[in-house]
C-alpha cells in the first residue's frame, strides 16, 4: 500500500506493483465520486500548486477537481499571466511559490525533463502532468484504468496506439505502462510519425497499415494529430492523413470483432476519428475523462503520504 | 491469551443484540444498518442475517462503509482501502453503525463524518461486539454492546471469524 517513489515523474520509474496500487486506489475513489457528497477530507492539510507552463483543458480541470475532492488547498498558475513573461527562471518561480508553504507541485511544461530537473532541486513532491514529448503519466494511468474497467485486466490485452507516436507523450507513457502490466502493444501510423528504432527499443509491434492494426487489436488508443506541427511536412495534408489513418464507421463495421476506441483528447473530428465513431457505444472517451479524476485523486493521495506529518 | 467469548457465547450474544436492536421498533422501513470496513463486516453480516430471519419477509437495508479517507491519521502511514457499498440515501433514516471492537472511539468518529456524505440521518446509534471500557480518546459510547471488558493499553482484543480465521471466538492477547 505504498509507492516506491516520492514523485510521479513518469511511468518509466514506476514498478508494476506501484501501478497496481494506483489503479486499485483509484477504484475506491471512483466510488467516492458516485456519492451524493463527492468530497472527502483526506488531504485537508495539504496545499498543491498547479503549475501549467503549457495550455491544457482536461488535465488542468481534472487535477483541480481531484485536489478539491480531496479537500486540498489549490493554487493555479499559468505561465502566460505571471512573472515568467518578465523572465523569471523555472527554479526561481517554483522556489518562490514553495516558500509560501506548498507541499506538492503538479506541473506541465513544454520542455521534456523539466519536472525531473525540479525534483532534484526542491523538497516538494512533483506530479508530472506532461513534459514536452517525454511522458504524461496520469493519462497513461487513466487509460489503463479505463481498459481494466472494460476488460477486467490488462494482461494479454492487445492495445494499438495509433497516430503521431513521434511527438506524443501519451504514447510513450502508454507504451511503458502497458508493457509493465503485461499487455501486448502495437504502434501504428504513417512512417514519418513513428520513431525508427521503436520496435527494438521497446519490443513492440509496428504497423503502417491502419486496417491491419485494427484487425489485430482489442483496444485502439487513437492519438490527436498535432495540427500545430503541420508546417513540418510530416504528412502532406490533413485530408490525406484522414484518408489513410482516419477511423470511420464503415471500417469499424467491417472488422471481424468489436474493438474499443479510446482518445486522450482533444479530438480533431473528421481527421483521426469520425463523429459517428467518437460518439458511438464502442468509444469510451468520456469514461476516460471521468476516470481521470479518480486516478489523479489516487496519485495525489498516495504521494501525500510521503510528506512530513505535523509532528515530524 | 484469555478467551473472552467462546463460539457458543458469541452466538448467544449476537442473538441477544439482534433482539435489543429490534425490541424498541414498531416498523423497520427506516432502519439502516451500516457495517464498518474491514473488521466490522463479519459481525454486521451476522447481525443482518439474524435480523432478516426475525422480521421475514421484510429485509433490513444494509450497507458497508470504509472510513480510510476520513481517518485523523492519514498522514502517519497508509491503510489498505476497502469497498464502500452504500447504494441508497440515509436521509432521515435511523442508522445503526456496527463494528466489532470499540476502543479509542476514533474509528467511530471518522465513520460518523463519513456517513454524512450519504445524507442526514434522523438518528445514529452504535452497536459493538466488544466494548473496551475506560480507554476512549474521544467522547463516544456504544448504545448496544455485546460484552464490556476492562483492558490495559498493551493488551489486544482479537475477534476470530470462521470465514477468515477458521474458528469463531473472541480472545484477549
Amino acid at each position: 500500500m505504498q509507492l516506491s517513489t516520492k514523485h510521479l515523474l513518469g511511468i518509466k520509474d514506476l514498478q508494476a506493483s506501484d501501478i497496481q496500487t494506483i489503479l486499485d486506489t483509484a477504484t475506491q475513489f471512483k466510488e467516492v465520486l458516485q456519492r451524493p457528497i463527492k468530497k472527502v477530507p483526506t488531504l485537508r492539510d495539504v496545499t498543491i500548486v498547479n503549475l501549467f507552463y503549457e495550455n491544457s483543458t482536461r488535465t488542468r480541470i481534472s487535477f483541480e477537481l481531484a485536489e478539491k475532492r480531496l479537500s486540498a488547498d489549490t493554487i493555479n498558475f499559468t505561465a502566460s499571466n505571471s512573472s515568467v513573461s518578465k523572465g523569471e527562471s523555472l527554479l526561481d518561480t517554483v522556489n518562490n511559490i514553495l516558500s509560501m508553504k506548498v507541499d506538492m507541485v503538479v506541473m506541465r511544461h513544454s520542455a521534456s525533463g523539466a519536472p525531473h530537473f525540479l525534483a532534484k532541486h526542491i523538497p516538494a513532491a512533483i506530479v508530472n502532468a506532461g513534459d514536452g514529448i517525454n511522458e504524461h503519466p496520469t493519462q497513461a494511468l487513466l487509460d489503463a484504468f479505463s481498459i481494466r474497467e472494460k476488460f477486467g485486466s490488462l494482461e494479454g490485452k492487445k492495445c494499438a496506439i495509433i497516430g503521431d507516436i513521434m511527438h506524443s507523450r501519451v504514447a510513450l507513457s502508454n507504451i511503458y505502462l502497458l508493457k509493465k502490466m503485461g499487455a501486448e502493444v502495437m504502434v501504428a501510423g504513417p512512417p514519418t510519425l513513428i520513431p525508427v528504432h521503436i520496435r527494438e527499443a521497446f519490443d513492440i509491434r509496428v504497423e503502417y497499415n491502419l486496417r491491419k492494426a485494427l484487425e489485430w487489436c482489442d483496444v485502439a488508443n487513437v492519438l490527436r494529430v498535432q495540427i500545430e506541427r503541420q508546417n513540418q511536412v510530416l504528412f502532406s495534408s490533413l485530408r490525406e492523413y484522414s484518408l489513410a489513418y482516419g477511423i470511420n464507421r464503415k471500417m469499424l463495421d467491417s472488422l471481424s470483432k468489436e474493438i474499443v476506441i479510446m482518445h486522450p483528447g482533444p479530438i480533431n473530428r473528421g481527421v483521426e476519428l469520425d463523429s459517428d465513431v467518437a460518439d458511438s457505444k464502442q468509444s469510451i472517451i468520456l469514461q476516460q475523462v471521468e476516470n481521470g479524476v479518480a486516478v489523479r485523486m489516487a496519485v495525489l493521495y498516495l504521494l501525500a503520504e510521503k510528506q512530513p506529518t505535523f509532528n515530524a | 491469551m484469555k478467551t473472552i467469548l467462546t463460539e457458543e457465547q458469541l452466538d448467544i450474544t449476537i442473538l441477544r443484540l439482534c433482539h435489543q436492536l429490534l425490541e424498541n421498533r414498531l416498523q423497520f422501513d427506516d432502519l439502516v444498518l451500516i457495517g464498518i470496513q474491514p473488521r466490522g463486516i463479519f459481525f454486521s453480516d451476522r447481525i443482518v442475517n439474524q435480523i432478516n430471519l426475525q422480521i421475514a419477509p421484510q429485509k433490513i437495508t444494509y450497507g458497508k462503509l470504509d472510513i480510510t479517507f476520513y481517518r485523523d491519521d492519514v498522514r502517519q502511514g497508509l491503510h489498505t482501502l476497502n469497498q464502500t457499498d452504500i447504494p441508497f440515501s440515509i436521509e432521515n433514516k435511523s442508522v445503526i453503525l456496527v463494528d466489532d471492537v470499540l476502543y479509542t472511539g476514533r474509528t467511530v468518529r471518522a465513520a460518523m463524518d463519513a456517513l454524512l456524505a450519504f445524507g442526514r440521518p434522523a438518528k445514529v446509534e452504535l452497536c459493538v461486539l466488544i466494548d473496551r471500557r475506560f480507554s476512549r480518546e474521544v467522547p463516544i459510547q456504544a448504545d448496544y454492546a455485546g460484552k464490556s471488558i476492562d483492558t490495559i493499553i498493551t493488551q489486544k482484543v482479537k475477534v476470530l471469524w470462521k470465514e477468515r480465521d477458521g474458528k469463531e471466538e473472541v480472545v484477549l492477547l
